[in-house]
């Protein structure tokens, strides 16, 4: 997605599915019998190098979507494929990013890092693990605290090794479950751009879990809307037209941003509701719009945007 | 300020410290001789030296009843001068004494700990295992040590052995139960990052586990140090022969009263010494979150 041409409407997301490299087939999961399913039949695929950020009120099942990427939950019905294989269990191809950081409090920074690299290289000497975990501290920038416990450190400096710890295993995938939200705004913005940059050199295929609406554009290539659950849906994908070189500093005055913004935060104060006391109609839960919000020229902001929305979508079954 | 904190603390403890011992002075001052009506008279001298009263009894260093405290440093300068002296099964020096109860002390221990320990860690790793053992534990937990001891003394028929059963029975509960409660209660998402990572069973074990639950494995040891250290000087007054508490029930026979205080001192100090250890190992292992 990312060495492909931007803005390009039909670099759709619609028939991807049969050539992914993550496939989620019919996913659901329910936690109790007498009670409806949290989330039902969610279906998507995911391209390699392409970066997916997820959307949606808590309650709507994100986190156990995450899960059962990780291979951590399982899920009631439906299956992930990802390089052709089914995810049963956890995995070292599928580095996850807690939100709660989960670094080992009792290791050093390098420790910790080195931990995880030991995982994935059960052969490699001491000194060839220290000097791949130096080079992911040195790349969130944490050298200087490598010797330091994560007690001693940040909430943002902890995240970072979060981040690095997933990083230096080279998983194939990288699952983020909010990985930002305990942080403040200032911190957020150093470390989204990190993040950005980090993935943009290394072409990591990344899901994450996100609440903030910026930060979903000036990540995402394409944002998985959620409605509400329990029954919940992926009701939207949003893909995300703007040019790939997109900063955070200059993000705002493309005309595209706000166009997307609306639409995202209209989804979620409005519709995401709407959807789910719809009812679910079998047929529709299926469904899943394709939207480019980015590209449409109507502000969304007006009272038409019921008619106006409903017009963009393209139905894709 | 904490200098200055720790510095009167201290000067208050020397204070109640000469407060006490001026208490216990005052209180055993009025000895046998100015205790009884003065004696006047060769006759009445050589009466009461013979009832051992006379002059030269008070500065004997044999002490009859309660001693002064300045009897009582006679005594402790005795027996600290020549710890290790052994004159007969009914004569040993402190020092001996106290090596027996010691080395009956960490052999019941270890094995307790050597017990405890994994079987805590598969208690706290599968519920299974935790509802299945829990009555066990439960009813054999507030069960008195020493009443193990005729159970033990029959079966094992060797006096010294049961006091080590002693010692493991009393010791392995506290370790036990505090292995699996922290086995248990490990974070969730440190077991997480192990599954994702798929960190081996023993890695598991020895590197995510092992570190996370030890400062609740170590308070467990502390407590049961502090149980056993306890129970051997009640066991040793029942299983006699050798060991500090059979020393302090040796000399209560002997109406020594010097001796059984200066046991139960030393009693107390060992104790604490024994307790400032796993309070140096738990601070090694507490790790801040």
């Amino acid at each position: 997605m990312r060495n492909k041409e931007n803005g390009n409407p039909k670099v759709g997301a619609a028939g991807k599915a049969a050539s992914a490299f993550v496939k989620v087939e019919g996913l659901g999961k329910r936690y109790r019998a007498d009670q409806p399913p949290v989330f039902d039949n969610v279906s998507f695929g995911i391209d390699k190098g392409e970066f997916i950020c997820i959307i949606g009120h808590s309650g709507c099942g994100k986190s156990t979507i995450l899960n059962v990427l990780a291979g951590l939950e399982e899920a009631s019905s439906g299956c992930v494929i990802m390089d052709n294989r089914e995810v049963s269990g956890p995995s070292l191809d599928r580095g996850v990013v807690f939100q709660s950081h989960a670094l080992l409090p009792w290791l050093t920074v390098e420790e910790n890092i080195a931990f995880a690299v030991r995982s994935r290289h059960t052969d490699w000497s001491r000194q060839r693990i220290a000097a791949h975990a130096a080079r992911f501290i040195e790349m969130v920038g944490l050298a200087h605290a490598a010797k330091k416990k994560p007690s001693e450190l940040s909430g943002g400096m902890k995240q970072r090794v979060g981040i690095a710890r997933a990083f230096s295993v080279e998983p194939k995938m990288l699952l983020m479950d909010e990985p930002f939200g305990a942080l403040d705004a200032l911190t957020r913005g150093v470390i989204q751009d990190e993040l950005l940059r980090i993935c943009t050199e290394t072409h990591q295929t990344v899901f994450m879990i996100t609440h903030d609406v910026d930060e979903a554009i000036l990540l995402a290539d394409r944002i998985f809307l959620m409605s509400n659950g329990p029954q919940a849906r992926i009701a939207e994908i949003v893909v995300n037209t703007m040019p790939r070189d997109r900063v955070r500093e200059t993000i705002h005055h493309d005309p595209q941003f706000y166009r997307i913004r609306n639409h995202l935060v209209d989804f979620l104060v409005r519709r995401s509701k709407s959807i789910q006391q719809a009812g679910s109609p079998v047929a529709e839960l299926a469904t899943t719009r394709i939207v480019r919000p980015g590209l449409e020229e109507t502000p969304l902001s007006d009272g038409l945007c019921e008619a106006t929305t409903n017009s963009r979508f393209t139905a894709v079954a | 300020m904490k200098a200055s904190l720790s510095l009167r603390a201290g000067l208050l403890s020397v204070l109640l410290l000469i407060l006490l011992v001026g208490i216990w002075h005052l209180s055993t001052a009025t000895s046998p001789v100015s205790g009884r009506p003065a004696v006047s008279g060769a006759v009445d001298a050589e009466y009461a030296a013979l009832m051992g009263n006379g002059p030269a009894a008070a500065t004997d260093k044999k002490v009859d009843g309660f001693p002064t405290p300045l009897q009582f440093l006679h005594v402790a300068a005795d027996k600290l001068a020549d710890p290790f002296y052994d004159h007969g099964p009914n004569d040993k020096g402190v020092g001996i004494q106290l090596a027996h109860s010691l080395g009956r002390v960490a052999l019941g221990y270890l094995i307790a700990l050597a017990v405890a320990v994994p079987l805590g860690f598969v208690i706290g790793m599968s519920p299974l295992m935790y509802r299945a053992l829990d009555p066990f534990i439960q009813v054999l937990k507030p069960i008195s040590p020493l009443a193990w001891m005729p159970i033990a003394l029959y079966t094992i028929k060797d006096s010294s052995v049961s006091g080590i059963f002693v010692i493991f029975i009393c010791s392995i509960w506290p370790m036990l139960i505090n292995t699996a409660f922290g086995v248990a209660g490990v974070r969730k998402d440190w077991l997480n990052v192990a599954r994702t990572l798929e960190v081996s069973p023993l890695r598991k074990a020895f590197q995510v586990i092992l570190p996370a639950a030890a400062p609740t494995i170590i308070t467990g040891m502390r407590i049961s140090m502090g149980i056993a250290w306890l129970v051997i000087v009640a066991a040793e007054m029942l299983i006699g022969g050798t060991g500090i508490g059979y020393f302090v029930w040796n000399e209560w026979n002997n109406l020594s009263l010097a001796n059984v205080i200066f046991a139960v001192l030393l009693i107390g100090l060992v104790g604490m010494f024994l307790d400032l250890m796993f309070a140096q190992l738990q601070k090694k292992v507490t790790y801040a979150e």
